[in-house]
């Protein structure tokens, strides 16, 4: 990493490559090809913003309204459908739970996964190598494989249903990625500095949470992101395990409340509905995006 | 338990012969020392095993029987759940539709991406060094919007999108001019349902990978560029001949993948197609395996599937990594590469999903 990084440097320290060296026909290719560019990426992006305004604009409207007219703007914007969407389908129960749920898992996960991380890196010990392939596999084997046991496994400890045994099961998903992205930040922090806090007399207990800890806090931030808009975007685990109604997490509850219109049609507070889901995750995602594309290369070059 | 840095023994100072020698040595087993191994590695070892290792573990024995759930006492079967699979239709059909997915989606999707990814990071002005386009940040931004909203709701959006009446789709077209599309039945449809799967799983999951693909691009040393330039090759010769060769196992880290969401797929079809689409045609097996476990309870049967769906995926993988070895992509550089494709794949699954 460090020494692509140097190279890029030292390629921008450099003047550019002068322009007489290119031929006309290469300059007017590279027009091309930025005329190219734009065209695909706005066309692309008109295919992703439309949707969404469309569902933003149709969450204020009436069914009559989205039935008849699917381009116009509502005749008076119903801010009612709002209300209703958080009440009559319980959206706001369903958003509780899934704030609980995630973020006990996601402290959890970052916890241990850091600690595992933490011994994997930096220590040698018979069967490092063995936990470390297990875990391996955990990460590539589909879910759907485990569900059927895991659902028994669960019944057994009495935590079917509960938000504990979801918390525990997004902990145990989580944990292979947390660990791997993890493993390679902690085999990069120095040594030095370790030894230092050892010889000032810490045990291995302070100097993991007050020293290591403490500088592995880029990574640390980097796979909370991922691992916060994937556990809160999880469906299969809370569908087979935790079909309790009144613990259902967001997703679940959307799911359902989207079938069950069928029969009771009222758009304009399933789209209401859509656009609280989607809200609280985009504003992360706006404050977040630039430590997301950075932790996504982070992943890629280490 | 020894520790990696060969100095960092405090129990004594002086420099022992194993410190000399910079081998990792012995430490003495204190209290704080076992605590601090059982509490660091224990516990997330205790719950990994619990729930990931045991219950697939068990699948693989489960699915050799005919246990039935509720009642604690079944018969081994040996194989016959999977002959019968074999033998059933509707299972057939579910194995061909995932095949259909895994096949097109990350095909469809890389294109998609990597058309993004590089026009994002070499489409900028003609002139000087190779640069990233007017307004990358924002097409960046943009394209990766749709990852962040969870695929139910991706699902549900295009679930309306696609409606015959009230949908945009349908009011695009109509408005274009192609009036046969006025009550056109996307997801109804058995010749149209698959496809349209299709284009919603790409919608989804595209900015991801072409996020991941403008970190693999920047990292390309930029010398590399300045000397095409040089010998006067054009942006589309640059992403041809240096570009792509130079992320190629970032791309098939990616395909791998995307391999596998799309052989799974169980939340977009259940926000769009909940009951197996028009005819099975949209069919999946992990819907199959979703409903012969928790609607029939045949246990046994749902977990055999289960095995099928991890061996198949198993070969998806083994078959990218075949094709990329025999065109010439893979370990030229041996094992030096080993971790940084650990984590690649870590990040190429983009999270606890």
């Amino acid at each position: 990493m460090s020494a692509i990084a140097a190279d890029r440097k030292s390629a921008s320290d450099r003047k550019p490559t002068s322009d007489r060296k290119l031929t006309r026909a290469v300059v007017s290719s590279d027009r091309r090809f930025a005329a190219i560019s734009h065209a695909l990426l706005i066309l692309w992006s008109v295919i992703v913003i439309v949707p969404m305004l469309w569902v933003l604009v149709s969450s204020f409207k009436s069914t009559g309204e989205i039935l008849s007219s699917p381009f116009a703007l509502p005749d008076h914007w119903r801010v009612e459908n709002y209300a209703h969407a958080w009440t009559d389908a319980s959206i706001g129960k369903y958003f509780l739970n899934s704030v609980i749920v995630v973020v006990c898992a996601l402290f959890l996960v970052m916890l241990l996964g850091a600690m595992c991380a933490y011994i994997l890196a930096r220590f040698e010990f018979p069967g490092r190598r063995l936990i470390y392939y297990v875990m391996l596999a955990g990460l590539t084997f589909p879910v759907f494989l485990a569900i059927v046991p895991l659902f028994f496994q669960l019944q057994n400890f009495g935590l079917l249903n509960t938000r504990p045994g979801l918390i525990l099961t997004y902990v145990a998903f989580a944990l292979p990625f947390t660990m791997f992205f993890l493993y390679s930040f902690f085999r990069s922090l120095p040594h030095d500095v370790y030894e230092a806090a050892l010889i000032d007399g810490a045990g291995d207990w302070r100097a993991f949470f007050q020293v290591m800890l403490p500088m592995a806090r880029p990574g640390m931030a980097a796979v909370a992101i991922f691992n916060f808009l994937g556990l809160w975007n999880q469906f299969l685990l809370p569908v087979a395990l935790n079909t309790d109604q009144d613990k259902w997490v967001l997703t679940q509850g959307m799911a359902a409340y989207a079938s069950s219109q069928v029969y009771d049609i009222d758009y304009g507070a399933l789209f209401a509905a859509i656009v609280i889901t989607v809200v609280p995750v985009l504003i992360v995602y706006c404050i977040f995006q630039r430590r997301i594309a950075g932790s996504v290369s982070q992943g890629t070059f280490r | 338990m020894k520790d990696t840095t060969p100095t960092s023994d405090t129990a004594s100072r002086r420099p022992t012969p194993a410190a000399r020698g910079g081998r990792p040595r012995r430490r003495k087993l204190t209290f704080d020392r076992v605590t601090f191994f059982l509490a660091f590695l224990g516990v997330p070892l205790a719950i990994f095993v619990t729930f990931v290792l045991i219950p697939f573990v068990q699948a693989i024995y489960w699915g050799m029987t005919d246990w039935r759930g509720f009642s604690p006492d079944y018969t081994f079967v040996g194989f016959d759940n999977f002959t019968k699979m074999f033998q059933d239709d509707i299972f057939v059909k579910a194995l061909r539709n995932v095949t259909l997915l895994a096949i097109f989606v990350p095909l469809v999707t890389l294109t998609l991406a990597l058309g993004v990814a590089v026009a994002i990071t070499l489409g900028g002005p003609s002139k000087g060094p190779v640069r990233g386009i007017r307004g990358a940040s924002f097409y960046r931004i943009i394209s990766f919007f749709p990852y962040v909203v969870p695929a139910i709701i991706v699902g549900l959006i295009w679930a309306q999108m696609y409606d015959p009446n009230a949908g945009l789709v349908n009011g695009v077209l109509t408005a274009l001019g192609l009036d046969q599309f006025d009550t056109f039945a996307w997801l109804g449809e058995t010749s149209s349902a698959m496809p349209a799967l299709m284009f919603v799983i790409v919608w989804g999951l595209v900015g991801f990978y072409a996020v991941l693909f403008i970190a693999a691009i920047k990292g390309v040393p930029a010398e590399l560029y300045e000397a095409a330039r040089i010998d006067g090759a054009g942006r589309f010769r640059t992403t041809l001949s240096i570009t792509l060769p130079a992320i190629r196992d970032t791309v098939q880290t990616a395909y791998v993948y995307l391999g596998i969401a799309a052989l799974d797929a169980f939340v977009y079809v259940q926000a769009m197609l909940p009951n197996g689409g028009p005819d099975n045609s949209t069919l999946t097996i992990s819907q199959r395996l979703f409903n012969v476990a928790f609607a029939k309870q045949q246990f046994g049967y749902a977990t055999a599937m289960g095995v099928v769906l991890a061996v198949v995926t198993l070969v998806f993988a083994a078959l990218v990594f075949l094709v990329n070895r025999l065109t010439g992509g893979g370990d030229s550089e041996g094992k030096t590469k080993a971790p940084g494709f650990r984590a690649r794949r870590a990040a190429a699954k983009g999270g606890a999903q």
